[in-house]
């Protein structure tokens, strides 16, 4: 029960897109095709897991047992960086159409805050590593679902006219704002 | 380029929110008050000056294959000293703006300007260029923070100048969407004129 | 100065060099701030405190004690004293029940139980509907009343609280901790 609290939590409630505003930036960049989106969403749920595997275990054995939590941050930040490079790394060794379908996306998960956001949000929330890695997998599915909903609006909108000044960021902005108030519907389903 | 045209182009020409649209991720997170879009502004601007700084000094020494990991560590290192400094001196803001001082590592404005800026120019240009570029991501975060605020409640850095409840949509997450969506476009608009 | 050249050994030196440095200046920064940062944590709660109690003498957050709230954990009470007599109870409460995530109240009580004053600490409600809990308006109609005679809960179901507009949900969750505090510091007796 625990665990489908959190799923429903992260993926729709407490959208990490919507309504925590982590991954921006990709959430706009690579929103063009579906298929793009399908890809990037299958990269940053990838990475994400992992990520949140790696960086718990190390909070708990190598930062709270040498007493220098302070240095998360910078860590967490190189672990992924680095964490990054080794997925990039075996999967062109490994398998070729999996590179190719998530290659292009991996140099650009670093920099998304979703990654580095939900391994801090982990160790804040005091979540266990199981419930850290169904959290992190549910916030990925979130940008997933968040990312190819708009990525289907856009497709739709290359056929409507759109005032100059409105096109490419500013009406991908304003359909988000739709989106997250349609998610703000689901606020209050879980207690 | 003189300093000043330096200091100026993160204002307008290449305001990195509203022109460039990097590091949204915050913008759109903090900009539900003026106060709290300004003191992430703030935060950022420090990051920026100290780590465009340090990287320029340091550009000679570090091995262009292992630049990035080693401007990441420069980055992070003056976050952290943000991140605590902050909890000890101005513990409210510090909540009101939670994981997104941390996240203030991979905001692409901050490595943006390390690799394309700071890696080649001297210690005071890129001083300049960080303090440009911090005072502009302030300033369109201010903007929006105080649009927002004003909208969303009727009153500005906490000073009421609307009576009543305001429209409440603009304090939540849609509200922040919309507004940045419209002030870019704006932008654009004055840009083409 | 030349460029250093990317060969294996100055990477690795260089990048532990850096690492180390930036690790010094760290640990350095760490200990600076350390005492003003527990020292900003421990005045938040004392002004919590002293707006829920009359005025002390003691130092309530020394003599804190924890008592059982009969549900599985505990409460913090923060006694204050004036001139060594108890003049009431500060009670860190929470309640699970809101409308989103936890919220977290200090209540002082008259040693007779009597409600003196009720801080928010924490909450994460809906801005602008929930959030008024932390108004004046909402929670002041509690202060001077005993929950021995007053009854705890919102008009709807019964009590005699006036709710928040359209923030049923909240207001129920405020009552539901401050019930909490009241029953704990009953039943645990007073020191």
């Amino acid at each position: 029960m625990e665990y489908i609290l959190i799923i429903i939590s992260a993926v729709f409630i407490n959208n990490v897109v919507l309504a925590q505003f982590l991954g921006i930036c990709p959430f706009l960049g690579v929103s063009n095709k579906v298929n793009t989106a399908l890809g990037m969403a299958g990269a940053v749920t990838f990475v994400i897991v992992l990520a949140t595997m790696v960086t718990y275990l190390i909070q708990v054995y190598v930062l709270n047992k040498l007493g220098i939590a302070f240095m998360q941050t910078i860590t967490f930040i190189l672990v992924i960086a680095a964490l990054v490079q080794m997925v990039e790394i075996i999967l062109k060794k490994i398998s070729q159409p999996l590179y190719q379908a998530l290659g292009i996306f991996l140099p650009l998960i670093t920099t998304n805050c979703a990654v580095l956001g939900v391994a801090i949000l982990v160790i804040k929330k005091n979540y266990n590593l199981l419930e850290g890695v169904v959290y992190g997998a549910s916030i990925a599915v979130g940008f997933g679902l968040a990312l190819i909903i708009l990525a289907g609006i856009r497709e739709q909108l290359e056929l409507v006219n759109i005032p100059k000044g409105m096109k490419g960021v500013p009406i991908s902005l304003v359909i988000a704002g739709i989106l997250a108030l349609a998610f703000m519907g689901f606020t209050g389903i879980v207690k | 380029m003189n300093q000043l045209q330096n200091l100026t182009k993160g204002f307008f020409k290449e305001n990195p929110i509203l022109v460039l649209v990097l590091g949204t991720c915050p913008t759109l997170a903090t900009s539900s008050s003026a106060l709290n879009g300004m003191g992430m502004g703030i935060a950022t601007t420090f990051v920026l000056i100290g780590s465009n700084v340090v990287i320029s000094l340091l550009s000679n020494v570090i091995p262009d294959k292992v630049r990035i990991p080693a401007f990441i560590v420069v980055i992070a290192s003056f976050v952290t000293v943000v991140d605590l400094v902050m909890q000890a001196f101005v513990p409210a803001l510090y909540e009101a703006l939670g994981i997104f001082i941390p996240l203030i590592v991979v905001n692409c404005i901050v490595l943006g300007r390390a690799e394309a800026y700071a890696s080649k120019n001297s210690v005071f240009s890129s001083f300049i260029d960080g303090l440009g570029m911090g005072l502009g991501f302030t300033m369109a975060l201010g903007i929006l923070g105080a649009f927002r605020e004003l909208v969303g409640s009727g009153s500005i850095l906490g000073h009421k100048f609307i009576s009543g409840d305001g429209v409440l949509v603009f304090i939540l997450a849609p509200g922040a969407f919309w507004a940045l969506g419209y002030l870019i476009a704006l932008i654009n608009r004055i840009k083409r004129s | 100065m030349a460029k250093t050249e990317s060969t294996f050994k100055n990477m690795v030196l260089s990048l532990t060099l850096i690492s180390l440095g930036a690790s010094a200046c760290l640990g350095f920064v760490y200990e600076l701030t350390k005492e003003p940062i527990a020292l900003s944590v421990l005045n938040k709660k004392l002004d919590a405190i002293r707006q829920v109690v009359p005025e002390f003498t003691n130092n309530p957050n020394e003599e804190m004690y924890r008592l059982p709230t009969g549900e599985g954990d505990s409460l913090d009470i923060y006694p204050a004293k004036k001139d060594g007599q108890i003049v009431g109870y500060a009670v860190s409460t929470y309640s699970k029940t809101a409308f989103s995530g936890n919220i977290s109240l200090m209540a002082g009580f008259k040693p007779d139980g009597t409600i003196l004053n009720i801080k928010v600490l924490e909450q994460k409600e809906t801005p602008g509907l929930g959030t008024k809990m932390t108004e004046h308006g909402f929670k002041d109609q509690f202060n001077n009343k005993n929950p021995a005679q007053f009854h705890l809960k919102v008009k709807k179901d019964g009590g005699q609280v006036d709710a928040i507009t359209a923030a049923t949900i909240s207001s129920r969750a405020f009552c539901d901790a401050v019930q909490r505090a009241y029953n704990t510091l009953q039943k645990g007796g007073q020191k």
